[in-house]
């Protein structure tokens, strides 16, 4: 079954039909890659479900991140996740080096600055698995060049491993106790 | 890299679930979005021209298919090649009128509504799948074929089968043609 045309094309239209039909200020104050990001989010936490219904437990943390790097990643964009970096605090790199949702754009700088649009569902996708798998992250993209050749595409994880879950700590508390600029990724 | 050379059965539908996620997913953002359903089906079809008129490019390349010789031929095709090839079902094609240019494509089996329940409550004359329509009325025009595709029956309604008509309407080149005999 050629799905992947069909999913590749459904989300190239989900981004331009967003940015389309946004309305004035929408576009400057990220509104549309919020929307993006919530839509991949809601297909995350369902495919989560149906992909680890017959998997064995996850021992930890860092078996969950190999597991999105490795079958999660395969299933959804036919290859594995060439690099996996951590600082085993929390924080995760995740670097594609040919990431099949940009692979159609034009080499060279020109549509670099519009690669984040493309990137927000993923982003959405991987947030909503993690949810449903019982981790809270913050998951941001970014890519240094097109087509995503080597050093292409870099997704961040931050997962607050040491907050508890819903509200006892603040946001703002658990960033300065974690120092993220500064702590090196192995 | 080499690619590996079967694929577990777990990872194909998988992959299909991706899609009817991210469909439901967009279906949901639209009903959020707009309060009608007539704004959120116009949108779906203008959605599904857009893909449409690339993924027909995508599935010439992949069934090579030949010319065909009439609209029977083309419906035959797109029911028994192109849904199958993308959506793995095959609708059954009926003729509707006597002038062989409106025909039904008759789906038992839906797969984009495999996880829908049921339609939200006032989104009674929602088309779940009108997307489908927008794909094949933008596939048609890109091989130069006019063409008026909607839902004639739609199982989330309450009817029994889901039924997509499609009507291919008079090309205007042949129009010209008997105006200059």
């Amino acid at each position: 079954m050629a799905d992947e045309a069909l999913f590749l094309l459904l989300h190239n239209e989900m981004v331009s039909g967003v940015y389309k039909s946004a309305e004035q200020g929408e576009v400057e104050n990220g509104r549309c890659i919020t929307k993006l990001e919530n839509m991949g989010f809601r297909v995350g936490q369902g495919l989560i479900e149906r992909f680890t219904k017959d998997t064995a437990r996850f021992k930890d943390e860092l078996d969950i991140m190999k597991f999105i790097c490795k079958d999660f990643w395969t299933t959804v964009f036919k290859k594995q996740i060439d690099n996996l970096r951590t600082n085993h605090q929390g924080i995760y790199v995740l670097q594609d080096n040919k990431f099949r949702l940009l692979t159609q754009m034009s080499a060279g700088k020109q549509y670099l600055e519009h690669a984040s649009k493309y990137l927000a569902f993923t982003c959405g996708l991987i947030r909503g698995g993690l949810s449903n798998l019982g981790i809270k992250s913050i998951v941001t993209a970014e890519v240094s060049s097109m087509p995503a050749w080597a050093e292409g595409l870099i997704i961040g994880l931050v997962t607050p491993t040491f907050i508890e879950p819903i509200s006892s700590v603040g946001w703002g508390q658990c960033s300065s106790s974690r120092s993220l600029t500064s702590s090196s990724i192995c | 890299m080499s690619r590996p050379t079967h694929r577990r059965p777990e990872y194909r539908k998988i992959n299909k679930d991706l899609f009817v996620l991210t469909y439901g997913a967009l279906v949901a953002q639209l009903c959020k979005d707009y309060e009608k359903d007539e704004d959120v089906n116009k949108y779906l079809d203008k959605m599904g021209y857009g893909i449409g008129t690339r993924l027909v490019e995508d599935f010439l390349a992949r069934s090579c298919v030949g010319r065909c010789h009439s609209y029977s031929e083309i419906t035959d095709i797109i029911a028994q090649v192109a849904f199958k090839m993308y959506l793995g079902i095959t609708p059954s094609v009926t003729c509707n009128n006597s002038s062989r240019n409106e025909f039904s494509l008759i789906l038992d089996k839906n797969p984009l509504v495999e996880f829908v329940e049921e339609l939200p409550a006032g989104r009674s004359s929602l088309c779940y799948c009108n997307l489908l329509c927008g794909i094949i009325r933008g596939a048609l025009e890109m091989v130069h074929l006019a063409a008026d595709v909607t839902f004639l029956q739609d199982r989330l309604k309450g009817d029994s089968v889901t039924e997509i008509g499609i009507t291919f309407l008079k090309k205007p080149e042949e129009k010209k043609y008997r105006r200059k005999k």
